[in-house]
């Protein structure tokens, strides 16, 4: 096969030709109607905003320490836990649990979602029991999994699971059920096998559906997690915070929310990341 | 027997052979007996009025029609490749990606490159599909469908949704394409022109039948025979419907 080329193209791309770079730049302003090009690290700028608040409220007064302790006070808190090492390690339990809940809840629900998604059979089988369990809430099932598992960590994790795996599967479903027709067609006139035509077209088309799932998730996890750990367990964020409260340690409940919201945080930013490293074909509004 | 045999190899003398080929949406009949044959290495140009079933007739070439009834006998040969309206490249993946797909050879990936080359794409394999200009795009679709060695080539109006000037360009890129690799072709298309620029035989369909067949000799194509050409083209017209000889 010659390679000769039936078309020309130009060798250097003009617009990055440094000469006609800083020539002048006059240009009609249209009405732009999407935000705009993104900017790094804008997203911290609610999160600041809030925390400038609180300090400024605390440091004038108008914030009683007793209802919500001052930001320094948490800081300091935070401080004496680290150093007598009960913040690491409750925290390390936490992370363990959510980790362990949302992975397997990730496995399980991208499974279900590709199973259901692709054979009549198992959508048939799949699809009822989990629009089912999606009517139940999450948090009733736990008295049932307390009697089962008693209240050691696999009913922990099997909470967090539970709750994790429904968005991923109905995100997941969705965005493989909504893979174009065309691109199916397409992969049979170029012969791709079942496995290639999997690879190639239904998991990257269900790549959108399932981090919109992931995101939910996320959230999710810390939200269960933050329920068995309250309701019983002996170590843990949530344990200790509602140690706290027996005690009437208002820092350390706020320094427990502080972290939870860090976590929270953290997680949806790198969920954000991996989204839009994963997706970087797509053309959006979110850019 | 309805059959699309993949694996039948085609009868010695034909790329192509449809026999009494019946296609149907419904109670309605939209394919009423279609015989077509299609010689190796031949370009062969379906022309008729929208709606008549020339993209019934080539999605059952390309055995895309699992859903559809109807009955008739159809060989096509073992590599078939379609080239659609829209490009159809997969969004998420690259240009070179999009060229190999399906490709199994261990060499598919020097041979997408030139695939690319030949189509002028030649250091895009990277980019994403819609960093690409519309021709652009399309000429990646006829690189991903060339660079299998198709025995047959099935467009269903290829470049419809191209401007005129990208239009013509892509016609020659097609001839040198087909000249280079020898595909035997079916380009369904609504531009009498372009079947008499690019076509050896110029088919048209009416009322879900063969209604007449015209050979195309190279003078005429080229308006070499300009006579030729202007009353080919009038008869194209009047076996469309079309009164009048202006466009
Ligand atoms: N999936 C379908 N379901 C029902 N009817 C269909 C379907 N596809 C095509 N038809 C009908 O079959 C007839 C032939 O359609 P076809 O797409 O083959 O026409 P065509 O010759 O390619 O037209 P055009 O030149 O406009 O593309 C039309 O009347 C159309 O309405
Ligand atoms: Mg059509």
């Amino acid at each position: 096969m010659s390679a000769a080329p039936v078309l020309e193209r130009p060798a250097v791309e003009p617009h990055l030709d440094p000469a006609l770079a800083a020539g002048e730049d006059v240009r009609p302003t249209g009405r732009r109607l999407g935000p705009g090009r993104r900017r790094r690290l804008a997203w911290l700028l609610g999160p600041a905003a809030l925390l400038a608040l609180w300090t400024l409220a605390s440091a004038t007064g108008l914030l009683d320490p007793r209802i919500l302790s001052e930001p320094w006070t948490v800081v300091a808190t935070a401080g004496e836990l680290l150093a007598d090492g009960r913040l690491q390690e409750n925290l390390a339990i936490s992370a363990q649990r959510a980790g362990l809940g949302l992975f397997f809840g990730i496995v399980v629900g991208a499974l279900l979602a590709l199973v259901s998604g692709l054979s009549r059979v198992g959508e048939a089988l799949i699809d009822g029991p989990v629009q089912i369990k999606r009517a139940i809430p999450g948090l009733a099932l736990i008295p049932l999994l307390i009697l089962w598992f008693g209240i050691d960590e696999t009913m922990k994790v099997l909470t967090i699971t539970l709750g994790v795996f429904v968005p991923i599967y109905l995100q997941t479903h969705a965005g493989l059920r909504g893979i174009d027709l065309r691109y199916v067609e397409l992969a049979q006139t170029v012969g791709l096998s079942r496995t290639a035509f999997i690879r190639k077209v239904v998991l990257p088309g269900a790549m959108p559906g399932f981090f919109l799932g992931l995101r939910f998730a996320v959230t999710g996890a810390w939200v269960s997690l933050v329920v068995v750990e309250q309701i019983n367990a002996t170590s843990g964020i949530g344990y200790m915070m509602e140690l706290a409260r027996t005690y009437g340690q208002t820092n350390i409940i706020v320094l427990g929310l502080a972290v939870y919201g860090i976590l929270g945080l953290l997680s949806d930013g790198a969920v954000r990341f991996l989204e839009r490293k994963a997706l970087s074909w797509q053309r959006t509004l979110a850019g | 027997m309805a059959a699309h045999p993949g694996g039948l190899t085609a009868v010695a003398t034909n790329a192509v052979s449809v026999r009494n080929l019946i296609r149907g949406f419904g109670p309605k009949g939209v394919l009423n007996g279609v015989d077509l044959d299609i010689a190796p290495g031949e370009f062969v140009a379906l022309l008729g009025p929208s709606g008549c079933g020339k993209s019934t007739l080539l999605r059952a070439l390309a055995g895309l029609d699992h859903d559809v009834k109807g009955s008739g006998v159809i060989t096509v040969p073992d590599r078939v490749s379609v080239v659609f309206q829209d490009s159809r490249l997969l969004p998420w993946d690259s240009v070179l990606g999009n060229v190999t797909l399906g490709l199994r050879e261990h060499d598919a990936e020097s041979r997408a490159r030139n695939a690319l080359a030949e189509v002028g794409l030649a250091g895009r394999e990277k980019s994403w599909p819609h960093e690409l200009s519309g021709g652009e795009q399309q000429r990646v679709a006829l690189a991903r469908s060339l660079v299998r060695e198709p025995q047959l080539l099935l467009a269903d109006e290829p470049f419809g949704a191209l401007d005129a000037l990208t239009r013509i360009k892509m016609h020659g890129l097609l001839q040198d394409l087909v000249a280079l690799h020898r595909p035997a072709v079916l380009l369904v298309t609504h531009d009498v022109d372009e079947a008499i620029a690019l076509a050896d035989r110029i088919v048209v369909l009416d009322h879900g039948r063969v209604a007449t067949v015209r050979t195309v000799t190279p003078d005429v194509s080229t308006a070499v025979d300009a006579a030729g050409h202007e009353a080919l083209r009038r008869d194209l017209l009047a076996d469309l419907g079309v009164v009048g000889t202006s466009h």
